[in-house]
């Protein structure tokens, strides 16, 4: 039986995907802010990827300078409140909250921080200007975290930015992949306006840079190119059965549900390949939009799950059902939709993978999710000369500055990491504006 | 954006964020350290005649979860030796020349005191400043407090420092007297070039309940401390307006000291009358790093408010500070309470009814959301005092602003009551319960 009602109007919609960390109140604010330590060189810090000043935040809301809190956070990290709510703080800041080792509750540090930052967002408050334009170009491919955040640090530095963006909003998977109940479409968009009233860079919409011909003529007008392209559709499983009805994508079912929301077609049945958090999430909306059975498959041991444990629990708890140990060898059907997913059972040792024999069975489904890893930028990415990559088909950056082997080119984000976090995509893209300023004005 | 330097004096530094003189102050070390952390001057730890400290040194008051609200100490002024201090201030000095570095002394006969005072001259010492402040230990020897406490005493060694000192010099007074202006009279008419208060107030800030000595114990005594911190800062708030306010001081510039910590406790010092501010405390709790709260904060609020310099709003308070008797009689205020914020704990009522002026209503219907009887309510604000929700209970004017009249303009028109029959005496017409209504068994 499904835990969720299947949402049939905006409002059920909402219901069903309620924020999971919803903003603070003034009197919230006041208590948490007033129980951080002050840590010396405190270990929240050390765990933030952008290393945003958390004490000093966390004191200035203390102390009712809750813009200058702001400027904290955003001085470290251009999406500051998209990562309030979407970093894993489990695993990053809260997690190494001093308060854990005395099982008290660690500070709430990315709701205070989204405090901060939606007080300004709501304002419009001016924290910074561009500098002084200083003559030279750059641009951006992509509109992620990692290009927004290298925008406004560009920006910031006196360079004229222009962003070319295949879709038609910014943002790149905070819109279009991560979970609803994590964030909506409003607030991320929200804050990207935030930033461009501030530091007026310019997005292209609808403008894919997809062959050589528009990189070099993004080249001879620019001084230097940033690559936040991310990384692309779900990758193909190559197993029989993948082109029936109904084998979707993750990536692809998570952007359409975050722009239909309660007008997405909802199957009966699902399966959900995979046992990374894209797997998770997917799983998890499949259940909050009501699915009557959602299964999800991993063909290794749950504790062999790439997925950090929260998210697989979150999903356990909206009425998901985990299957281990299962591998599928193919996706059967009745010629043109999928009914079902033919798997096999392993076990793992010494870290082998091996199947079982004799085990094989059909689980009925109307609808198989992939979330078994996205494909890479390979075909762009080969477009640019002297642009080196590693096996994994990430490109190679000097760490210092996210500068490729390509010099006029930079890159931050999933395409150089193969998949992170919004964090560490923002981190980069200003590592590559300090880089890119350092480069040229040398 | 406001610059935040500061010349007091005749002594320049970048802001007006110093150390006071304590253990923060102990060594070059210490100083560097705080410099480089942002602090705009350091009062180098008293120096003066050899001393030695015991061991279990500091005690606390912890209010709540908040550790250190009021902190003590029975410790002397430097026990390392002036050679080490005096090559030290000089190597301070050599690498922050920009920096106010001043020499706190304490010393015996007119001999010791021109002698310190050449010596630290030739070290580099932008100022010196005189502690007559100390309440534990170099108040039995004569020194400290002791002179702070008898203005006689106090003025000849002003005038002895005055006669051979060739920077400027800081008068640091003791709190530990009735009439802080006396101190401070005394300090203008010996010649002083600027004055500096509060020191620590004699303090017992609790006793072992094993050992019924007080902390800090030592080897099962303990001596009066000297108290500052958090729960200081009201005291001294006052005692610096006391100076401000006094015609015959107020053209000396002052230094507030006691319990700053946050932006706001500056700015309070500084509306009060400070052109710098000094800190011991916050930087012994939270380390030097806490300097940077109240550097942003500082910028923000004068930036916010086009400011320049803190002269631009030094003493703005102080018009505002006034005797009772010039307060308007006519001003009219009561509570008001936010139902959508109430939680419910009721500590408004109990509050009103046990500790004010029962002013509060509890409702019938069980739903704990109390309301205020608007007759009885005497604007005390003792409710929106304890309630723990933000900006739930708020003091609304009631009057309309148009009538003004005050005790001295009602003495001057000899229209005071004189009696409680008087119908113009206060109180009269305040409900008050039948005593019997408190009784359990009616
Ligand atoms: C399902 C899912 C859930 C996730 N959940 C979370 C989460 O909860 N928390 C978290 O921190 N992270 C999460 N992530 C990861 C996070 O979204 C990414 O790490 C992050 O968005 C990477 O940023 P980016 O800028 O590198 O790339 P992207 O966000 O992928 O942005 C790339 C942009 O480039 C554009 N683009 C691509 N090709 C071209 C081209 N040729 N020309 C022009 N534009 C182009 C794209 O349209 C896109 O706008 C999730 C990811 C997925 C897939
Ligand atoms: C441990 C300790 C030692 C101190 N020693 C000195 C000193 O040697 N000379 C002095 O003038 N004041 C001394 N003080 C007083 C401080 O300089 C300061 O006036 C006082 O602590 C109030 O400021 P605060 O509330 O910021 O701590 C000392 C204070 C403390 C806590
Ligand atoms: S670790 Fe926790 S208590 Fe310490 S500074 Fe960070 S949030 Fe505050
Ligand atoms: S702070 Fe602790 S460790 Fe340091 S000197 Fe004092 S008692 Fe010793
Ligand atoms: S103190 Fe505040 S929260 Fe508590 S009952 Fe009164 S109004 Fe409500």
């Amino acid at each position: 039986m499904a835990e969720y009602k299947r949402p049939t109007t905006q409002e059920e919609f909402d219901k069903n995907f309620k924020l999971k960390k919803p903003l603070m109140n003034d009197t919230e604010a006041f208590y948490e802010s007033s129980r951080c330590l002050f840590c010396y060189d405190a270990p929240c810090v050390q765990a933030c990827p952008t290393s945003i000043d958390i004490p000093l935040f966390i004191k200035q809301i203390s102390t009712k300078n809750v813009e200058g809190a702001a400027k904290t956070i955003y001085d470290s990290n251009w999406l500051g409140n998209a990562c309030g709510t979407v970093c894993p703080t489990d695993v990053l800041c809260v997690g190494s909250c001093v308060y854990n080792h005395q099982d008290v509750q660690p500070l709430q540090i990315g709701r205070l921080q989204n405090y901060a930052t939606k007080n300004v967002i709501n304002s419009d408050k001016q924290l910074y200007k561009p500098r002084k334009d200083n003559g030279k170009k750059v641009a951006i491919i992509g509109s992620g975290p990692a290009g927004i955040a290298c925008a406004s640090e560009l920006r910031l530095l006196g360079f004229e930015v222009t962003i070319y963006e295949a879709k038609e909003k910014p943002s790149g998977l905070t819109v279009y992949g991560i979970a609803p109940y994590k964030i909506t479409n409003e607030e991320v968009l929200d804050e990207v306006q935030y930033l461009q009233n501030q530091l007026g860079f310019t997005i292209k919409y609808s403008s894919p840079i997809s062959n050589k011909a528009q990189l070099e003529l993004l080249e001879r007008t620019h001084d230097a190119i940033f690559l936040g392209l991310g990384i692309g559709a779900t990758a193909s499983l190559k197993m029989e059965g993948e082109n029936l009805e109904n084998v979707i994508g993750a990536v692809e079912f998570v952007e359409e549900l975050r722009m239909k929301q309660h007008l997405i077609e909802v199957p009966n049945k699902v399966i959900v390949l995979g046992g990374g958090n894209t797997a998770m999430d997917a799983a998890s909306e499949m259940a909050r939009l009501g699915a009557e059975k959602v299964y999800l498959a991993y063909r290794r041991a749950k504790e062999d799950m790439g997925a950090y444990s929260f998210e697989y629990d979150l999903a356990v708890s909206a009425g998901v059902e985990g299957l281990f140990n299962c591998s599928p060898i193919e996706i059967v059907g009745d010629g043109t939709k999928v009914t079902g997913v033919k798997f096999i059972k392993t076990s793992t040792k010494h870290g082998i993978l091996r199947p079982l024999e004799d085990t094989e069975f059909i689980l009925d489904c109307d609808m198989v999710i992939k979330a078994t890893g996205q494909a890479k930028q390979k075909i762009f990415t080969d477009l640019i000369d002297d642009l080196e990559l590693d096996r994994k088909s990430r490109i190679i950056v000097d760490e210092k500055n996210n500068q490729t082997t390509n010099p006029k080119y930079f890159a931050g984000g999933d395409i150089i990491n193969g998949g992170a976090e919004v964090v560490n995509a923002v981190y980069d893209g200003k590592l590559a504006a300090k880089g890119i300023h350092q480069w040229l004005t040398k | 954006m406001a610059d935040l330097s500061v010349n007091f004096a005749g002594i320049k530094a970048p802001n007006p964020f110093w150390l006071a003189s304590a253990p923060p102050t102990n060594s070059g070390y210490q100083i560097i350290k705080a410099f480089e952390a942002g602090w705009g001057g350091a009062v180098w730890k008293t120096l003066g005649v050899p001393t030695i400290n015991v061991s279990s040194r500091y005690g606390a008051v912890n209010y709540g979860n908040t550790r250190m609200a009021g902190f003590n100490n029975i410790e002397l002024i430097s026990d390392r030796p002036l050679v080490d201090n005096l090559r030290e201030m000089e190597e301070v000095k050599k690498h922050f020349p920009d920096h106010a570095v001043i020499a706190s002394l304490m010393v015996d006969t007119r001999e010791q005191w021109i002698q310190i005072i050449k010596d630290v001259e030739n070290a580099g010492a932008d100022g010196i400043e005189l502690n007559f402040g100390c309440p534990h230990g170099m108040c039995e020897r004569g020194m400290g407090s002791a002179v702070g406490q008898d203005p006689v005493v106090l003025k000849t060694i002003v005038e002895w420092v005055m006669d051979a000192a060739k920077i400027p010099v800081i008068t640091k007074l003791s709190p530990n007297i009735s009439h802080i202006t006396d101190p401070g009279l005394a300090a203008a008419q010996g010649g002083t070039d600027a004055i500096s208060l509060v020191n620590t107030f004699k303090s017992i800030v609790g006793i072992d309940l094993d050992s019924f000595a007080p902390y800090p114990v030592v080897d099962g005594k303990g001596s009066n401390g000297g108290y500052c911190g958090p729960a200081v800062k009201p005291i001294a708030l006052n005692m610096v307006k006391e100076l401000a306010q006094h015609k015959d001081i107020n053209h000396l510039p002052i230094s507030g000291i006691g319990g700053i910590e946050t932006w706001r406790d500056a700015v309070e010092f500084i509306l009060l009358g400070a052109t710098s501010l000094q800190v011991c405390t916050a930087a012994m709790h939270y380390g030097f790093g806490i300097v940077r709260e109240m550097e942003a904060g500082l910028t923000k609020f004068m930036d916010e408010r086009g400011y320049n310099t803190i002269y631009d709003f030094a003493g703005k308070a102080l018009p505002n500070v006034t005797e009772w008797k010039n307060l308007n009689l006519k001003y009219n205020v009561k509570a008001e309470i936010n139902e959508d914020k109430c939680v419910g704990c009721d500590l408004c009522y109990i509050a009103c009814d046990d500790g004010a002026h029962q002013a509060i209503a509890l409702p019938l219907d069980g739903s704990r959301i109390p309301s205020i009887i608007e007759e009885n309510c005497v604007g005390c604000n003792l409710c929106s005092l304890v309630c723990p929700v933000e900006d739930c209970i708020t003091m609304v004017r009631t009057d309309d602003g148009k009538e003004k009249v005050t005790w001295q303009e009602l003495t001057d028109k000899d229209e005071i009551p004189n009696t409680f029959n008087d119908a113009r005496a206060g109180g009269n017409g305040h409900y008050v319960p039948e005593p019997s209504k408190a009784l359990k068994i009616k």
